[in-house]
């Protein structure tokens, strides 16, 4: 069998085959991405809210806690399939791609909120009330103190997070997406052996994620302010 | 008129009383100290001066303009007119030195940045860090971040500052220079409230001397007065304490 | 654009879909148990072990947690029978997410047997505590309640991640929710239901948890 195996290698690694595996890699990569970046600016304004002081958002806050509360314990795949199925019925015609953007910035906004509320309140209270003696309005001490301190401690995890999320993003094959895993599932049906294509993807996965992993550990360790290490996703 | 007058003031933290009915009027270039053992509200007073405690009772006036604490616009004139050092200094540390100096006039009072930063820079020099602008806070030693916390407080230009026990978080052997930097700003005639428990630096700089207790003054008077010859049991209590515990060690 | 919810027509499903919560449960505690079992021996064979055992254990967790769980039991579902494995969808996924949850249980274990200090099984040696006794005393009660926190989180995760099983077939609650969706066409009101109960079902089990730690280890993990 595993010579079986070992002769169908060539036939795999064709030049069509190969390009189909980097561009699905771009995909997954790029869904991961797609997700931290709009759950960085999301994630943000979420955790804003839900740390507002004024007593008139309270709506606002209660929603920005219970958005991120309850995201965070829906299965990836059940928020897919819900955008997925529910455009359809709903009539409205999103790409899969489309679907997964959506779904993956979704789920990750919850996640990376809790990061960036972390990171935030680790900016110590002293140094807003100094800005506050010296007159600085709410956002003047937010760009010039706060952010500014808090981002070495937050973006370290976020990393973290797009690494981990890569791995996730496997679901979005369900969809239809064409990211690595769903190039695996095509490759299958063309006739390559199921073993092949998914150690082959599995692989592929160790060697996007593996190095994106030790550089996040090597970023933790570099901005070092971090006080807590929360690379890992915590609910 | 009083440069800062204090009518009445009463302050609660949660449900506790913390200040109990302060009065207390400054004049121009005044050195007030405030004494009196932890928890007595010293601190406090300075945290409701500068806005950080809302008070519940009770007026604060800044050359003769009463302070509406509940009123934004009110608030932020009376900022712009006092300026406080903390304990724990609070420089920013994303900033360095001068621009933490140079900060708030150029960014908040919109001031003309290169006026600023000569004023900065001179500022800075005094206090002994003109070689220190581009060293940032957790570069330096507690000593040299509250010389330019006070360099910082200096430079918006305050019609009072408010010094809350700017030595006590620091070595023992960096108290002097930030001591001395204080009595430059003394000699200027620079009004000054002071909260201090250096006793010594406190009879030596200040004009009269308030003995706080359980949130409110409970005598107030010349340093003379205060440390020779208290008209009440309690100061002479505390005074003795801390001088005997003073010589003692 | 006249889409009306109809929450009315999922209702009937309610107890087909707590059943399914059943089979999630029940493919969460078996692969975390198993999870354990392993992450245990790999953290005592990473810390204790030679330098091949503690080299294999590295490149497992290191394997297994940067590679997907969904594409791990394909590998196992889809790939295994080419060398003539077989296994039920229910089994393919409990291995894989056994073997997958061995490789973050073994880096949280290992994390919590380094936390065990030095001076508590010097103390047990003088107690004349025998290797097992250590163990059962000293050891593992400290291990568990500091890595409680983290246990539980990672439980948590699992139980989200036991969804993966439907698209094996596996009737669990996301399966189940498939299987209503392909005879009521309630896209929505389906699947916005499982992920209500899966936010309910992982809300109670951190309570849970954190409540057992409190009682069984004295751990001290916020409820919620």
């Amino acid at each position: 069998m595993l010579a079986f195996i070992a002769a169908e290698i060539p036939r795999l690694f064709t030049i069509y085959n190969v390009i189909l595996l980097a561009k699905a890699a771009v995909t997954t990569l790029s869904l991961s991405a797609v997700g931290c970046v709009v759950g960085l600016l999301c994630g943000t304004l979420l955790t804003l809210a839900r740390m507002s002081r004024r007593r008139s958002l309270w709506p606002l806050k209660a929603l920005a806690f219970l958005y991120i509360e309850i995201m965070r314990r829906i299965p990836f795949l059940v928020t897919l399939m819900t955008f997925y199925f529910g455009a359809q019925v709903l009539g409205f015609n999103f790409s899969p791609l489309e679907i997964a953007f959506v779904s993956t910035s979704v789920i990750s906004t919850a996640f990376v909120a809790e990061i960036v509320r972390t990171g935030l309140q680790a900016v110590k209270a002293s140094q807003i009330e100094a800005a506050e003696v010296m007159n600085f309005s709410v956002w003047q001490s937010f760009w010039l103190v706060r952010l500014p301190q808090a981002w070495p401690i937050i973006l370290p995890p976020v990393f973290g997070y797009f690494v981990l999320f890569i791995k996730d993003t496997a679901l979005a094959s369900q969809a239809g997406v064409l990211e690595l895993t769903q190039a695996a599932k095509i490759l299958n049906t063309k006739g390559f052996s199921a073993s092949l294509v998914y150690a082959t993807v599995l692989l592929l996965y160790f060697v996007i994620s593996y190095p994106l992993a030790r550089l996040g550990g090597h970023l933790e360790k570099r901005l070092g302010t971090a006080r807590h290490s929360r690379s890992r996703r915590t609910v | 008129m009083a440069q800062l007058d204090i009518r009445g003031l009463v302050a609660r933290y949660n449900d506790t009383t913390v200040l109990d009915g302060i009065d207390l009027a400054i004049d121009r270039g005044e050195i007030v100290s405030l004494i009196g053992p932890s928890g007595s509200g010293k601190s406090t007073l300075l945290r409701v001066i500068s806005g950080l405690l809302r008070p519940v009772k009770g007026t604060v006036s800044l050359a003769g303009e009463t302070i509406d604490y509940g009123d934004r616009r009110s608030l932020r004139r009376a900022r712009n007119r006092l300026a406080i050092v903390f304990q724990q200094y609070n420089l920013f540390g994303n900033m360095n030195v001068l621009r933490n100096v140079m900060v708030t006039p150029v960014t908040i009072k919109k001031r003309d940045r290169r006026e600023v930063e000569a004023e900065a820079r001179t500022l800075l020099e005094k206090v002994g860090l003109g070689d220190k602008l581009n060293a940032y806070p957790d570069e330096l030693s507690g000593g040299q971040q509250q010389r330019v916390a006070i360099a910082r407080a200096l430079c918006l230009k305050p019609e009072i500052l408010l010094l809350d026990e700017v030595t006590s978080a620091l070595d023992p052997e960096r108290v002097g220079e930030v001591l001395d930097t204080i009595k430059l700003l003394a000699a200027e005639h620079m009004t000054l409230l002071i909260v201090s428990h250096e006793m010594a630096f406190v009879r030596d700089v200040s004009h009269r001397v308030a003995f706080m207790a359980e949130g409110t003054i409970q005598e107030l008077g010349t340093p003379e007065q205060i440390f020779d010859a208290p008209r009440i049991a309690r100061t002479r209590t505390f005074v003795s304490r801390i001088l005997g515990h003073r010589t003692a060690a | 654009m006249h889409y009306v919810l109809h929450y009315g027509q999922i209702t009937p499903y309610i107890p087909y879909l707590l059943g399914g919560v059943l089979i999630s449960l029940a493919l969460s505690i078996l692969s975390f148990a198993g999870g354990m079992v392993l992450g245990l021996v790999f953290a005592i064979l990473r810390n204790e072990g030679g330098a091949a055992a503690s080299r294999f254990v590295r490149g497992y967790v290191a394997f297994f947690t940067n590679t997907p769980q969904l594409v791990q039991i394909y590998v196992i579902y889809f790939g295994l029978p080419d060398f003539g494995i077989l296994f039920t969808p229910f089994m393919a996924v409990l291995i894989g997410m056994t073997l997958n949850a061995a490789g973050y249980l073994t880096e949280i274990l290992r994390a919590g047997l380094a936390s065990v200090h030095a001076q508590e099984l010097d103390a047990a040696e003088t107690l004349n505590m025998s290797r097992l006794q250590t163990l059962r005393h000293v050891i593992l009660p400290h291990l568990f309640r500091v890595t409680m926190p983290a246990l539980t989180n990672q439980y948590i995760l699992m139980m989200l991640g036991t969804s993966m099983a439907a698209i094996f077939g596996v009737e669990e609650l996301t399966g189940r929710a498939f299987n209503i969706n392909s005879t009521t066409f309630r896209s929505i009101e389906v699947f916005t239901t499982v992920a209500a109960i899966y936010v309910v079902v992982t809300f109670l089990a951190t309570i849970l948890l954190a409540l057992f730690s409190r009682w069984a280890f004295r751990a001290r993990v916020p409820v919620i």
